[in-house]
């Protein structure tokens, strides 16, 4: 528990110090410790996230219940029930922040994240339309659906937004999506409105949770998750290549095309394969990059892994919280991370200039 | 005038107004033909379209019959499908679609930003999620228009708050408003989700907009909202006008800015409420009309406002119709055929708008 505070006061950097070698040379230092401290904050969000519930299980037994399983209910509990959820929120969390970094470096667009590009609202609709249609749609199966209905709508919300001189605007970029957004889950309620069978079935995947998801629907993407953070973090140093804008970076012997195509394939890839995993979990791919970059800067070599580690740490933690507040009952993540991450988002919109956006 | 768009062989100011004075009562207004001719062809359409709805059904009513049984002179075969189901939902589509339609046009003008509807900002998701509480926790359906209304107040309250940086800008209060439409759309899901199923059903069909079952009672909310909001905004329309030249102009002018912005936006909040409170949340009406007026008449004014509202009956008259009967015998909730219409016209508005740009 105390090791939750730790990760806003341990880098202590002051911001608006001047670039120099020295600093530079003691930056690596203190990012790597950091990285330390964020793994061991990881570490006591998992413990957490397996140990806390409608049963409260102790560290050490939740521990034991690897290493000396002796079938006991609690020890079935945390193996059967808490380690599929706890495993799922790992993989979508850092997917998710991944994403979001990845994201808005290559739109150099404060806002770019999977909820305001309509992923979620993408799957969705495809889980929706799929279940409504085909009838016998096993969750295995919601995975594909997931993954191509996330993949259009994205490629579609940014493809209108972009239109035009002015390019994707916060403003346009964010509007589109919200238009999208607010056009697809009008037909989902439609179908659903049809159709009770469809509603019961997909009411609680439409509300994003890491609860009762089966791990073999995680194993599926789960090759998708590696090769999507894998491969953003090998691009980090064409992120901040990119990030000095389009014409220095061509002039600097970046082909800013490619980058940007690959980098939109590895997106698609995360933020489909966490949907597909989670349901719709929406802002932590807004929230974790920001929270990141105060940390540690605008250095994508860095933002990435923190990203990576912080993601999942919030999602965690969104889940426990999800679990405590209304015990027994539960909140769905999805409901949570939307209560802490649209807060993040106004934030952002009061404090920054909206050209540096 | 500004009409900036159009090229006009007038010098402004003087373009297509007639002023009519009565020496009697001392006062004069300032009349626009235009407005007059196209205010009451769409009052017209309106009219034949409502006619025409009442006469289609189950029970095919000819028109003679119709209008005979409105009045009371029928034969009285007629009389309960006509007085009792008919009359009162179309009654109140209309109205729903005034509420709308003017709702949207005081919004656009107050944000300068012609995307931005109520539906899009969050105002009406805040008047759902007060709404949806009350269905699912059954709470008595009298007071469904307060709770409406208090939602959509209050969330047009929590998201001028937190657009105020010492003034409001228009790009600001967008964004805010997507973000507060996320919380509010959270906890609406987290209500869904929560509560039994047979309550929920009847939340997510009225959340998508529905005109089924609408009588007498929906009639009077949406008269007397209209009967008081109306005229309140008409009055506010000046202010308005002066607060498009920009802050410091309007103050200059003497207009209490932020007087002026609250009331316009309690006006349009509380009409929004109207709409919601009678039929859900029918989105796209309030995003679509205001541009068909604005290219029918130009900019905004009293007169232009109330042919918005007329414009907003028609649409929803009209989507109703096909809801009703296009894919008999099942019957689509309004909202979704509204949205269908709507959706694609917005990207193409906003395609539109990012090539001028």
């Amino acid at each position: 528990m105390r090791a939750m505070v730790a990760p806003p006061t341990a880098p202590p950097e002051p911001a608006p110090a001047p670039p120099g070698d020295r600093r530079h040379r003691s930056g690596a230092a203190w990012r790597s410790t950091g990285l330390l401290i964020g793994l061991v904050v990881l570490v006591g969000a998992v413990l957490l996230s397996l140990g806390v519930g409608s049963v409260t299980i102790s560290p050490d037994t939740t521990v034991e219940a690897f290493t000396a399983f002796d079938g006991s209910n609690d020890h079935l509990i945390v193996r059967t029930l808490r380690l599929p959820r706890t495993v799922i929120g790992l993989g979508v969390g850092a997917a998710l922040a991944v994403a979001g970094v990845a994201m808005q470096a290559i739109t150099r667009n404060a806002l770019a994240s999977p909820t305001i590009l309509g992923v979620n609202a993408g799957a969705s609709f495809a889980i929706v339309t799929a279940v409504f249609l085909l009838h016998v749609v096993t969750p295995a199966m919601y995975v594909w659906f997931a993954f191509a209905g996330a993949m259009a709508v994205s490629l579609l919300v940014y493809a209108i937004a972009a239109v035009g001189r002015g390019g994707a605007t916060p403003v346009k970029l964010a509007l589109a999506g919200a238009v999208v957004t607010a056009l697809l889950n009008s037909w989902i309620s439609g179908i659903m409105v049809f159709n009770q069978r469809t509603l019961d079935e997909v009411r609680f995947w439409l509300a994003g949770s890491l609860a009762g998801r089966e791990l073999d629907v995680f194993v599926q993407v789960l090759p998708f998750l590696v090769v999507g953070v894998v491969g953003a973090v090998l691009m980090a140093p064409q992120f901040n290549t990119l990030a000095l804008g389009d014409q220095v970076a061509a002039g600097l012997g970046q082909r800013t095309t490619l980058v940007r195509a690959v980098t939109t394939v590895l997106v698609v890839l995360l933020a489909g394969a966490a949907v597909a995993a989670a349901g719709p979990v929406g802002f932590v791919g807004l929230a974790v990059p920001h929270a990141v970059r105060t940390v540690v800067g605008p250095d994508h070599r860095w933002l990435l892994p923190y990203a990576a580690i912080l993601g999942p740490v919030l999602l965690l933690c969104a889940d426990v919280l999800g679990r405590v507040v209304m015990h027994p009952a539960e909140i769905q993540v999805g409901i949570v991370t939307a209560l802490v991450g649209a807060p993040v988002l106004v934030h952002l919109v009061r404090h920054r200039r909206l050209a540096d956006l | 005038m500004s009409g900036t768009s159009l090229p006009s062989a007038h010098p402004a100011g003087h373009r297509g107004h007639r002023v009519v004075r009565s020496r009697w009562l001392g006062v004069s207004w300032r009349v626009r033909p235009r407005v007059l001719v196209v205010g009451l062809a769409t009052a017209a359409v309106a009219v034949v379209l409502a006619a025409w709805t009442m006469t289609l059904g189950d029970f095919p009513v000819p028109l003679g019959e119709l209008a005979a049984t409105i009045v009371g002179s029928g034969s009285g075969e007629h009389d309960f499908v006509v007085r009792t189901l008919r009359l009162p939902r179309t009654l109140a589509a209309a109205g729903v679609g005034v509420a709308l339609g003017a709702s949207g046009a005081i919004f656009q003008g107050l944000v300068r930003n012609p995307l931005v509807a109520p539906d899009i900002i969050g105002i009406m998701t805040g008047a759902t999620l007060t709404a949806v509480a009350l269905i699912v926790t059954g709470g008595p359906s009298a007071l469904l228009p307060l709770a409406a209304f208090a939602g959509a107040v209050l969330t047009a309250g929590v998201i001028y708050a937190l657009t105020w940086r010492g003034g409001i800008t228009g790009n600001r209060l967008v964004l805010v408003g997507i973000g507060v439409n996320a919380v509010m759309a959270a906890l609406t899901t987290f209500l869904i989700v929560r509560f039994p199923i047979d309550q929920v059903a009847r939340a997510v069909l009225w959340q998508t907009g529905t005109l089924y079952g609408s009588g007498w009672r929906q009639v009077a909310w949406v008269g007397v909202g209209l009967v008081v909001l109306l005229p309140a905004a008409a009055l506010l329309m000046p202010r308005l006008r002066a607060i498009q030249l920009g802050d410091d102009a309007a103050a200059a002018l003497g207009t209490r800015v932020e007087w002026s912005r609250g009331g316009l936006l309690l006006v349009g909040s509380g009409l929004a409420a109207v709409a919601v409170s009678v039929a859900g949340p029918v989105g796209f009406v309030a995003l679509m009309v205001p541009h068909v007026a604005r290219m029918l008449l130009g900019p905004l004014s009293g007169g232009v406002l109330v042919v918005a509202g007329l414009l907003g009956a028609v649409l929803v008259l009209a989507s109703d119709v096909i809801a009703q009967h296009a894919f008999s015998p099942t019957s689509l909730p309004v909202g979704v055929v509204t949205a269908a219409v709507g959706a694609p016209y917005f990207l193409y508005l906003l395609y539109r708008s990012n090539r001028g740009s």
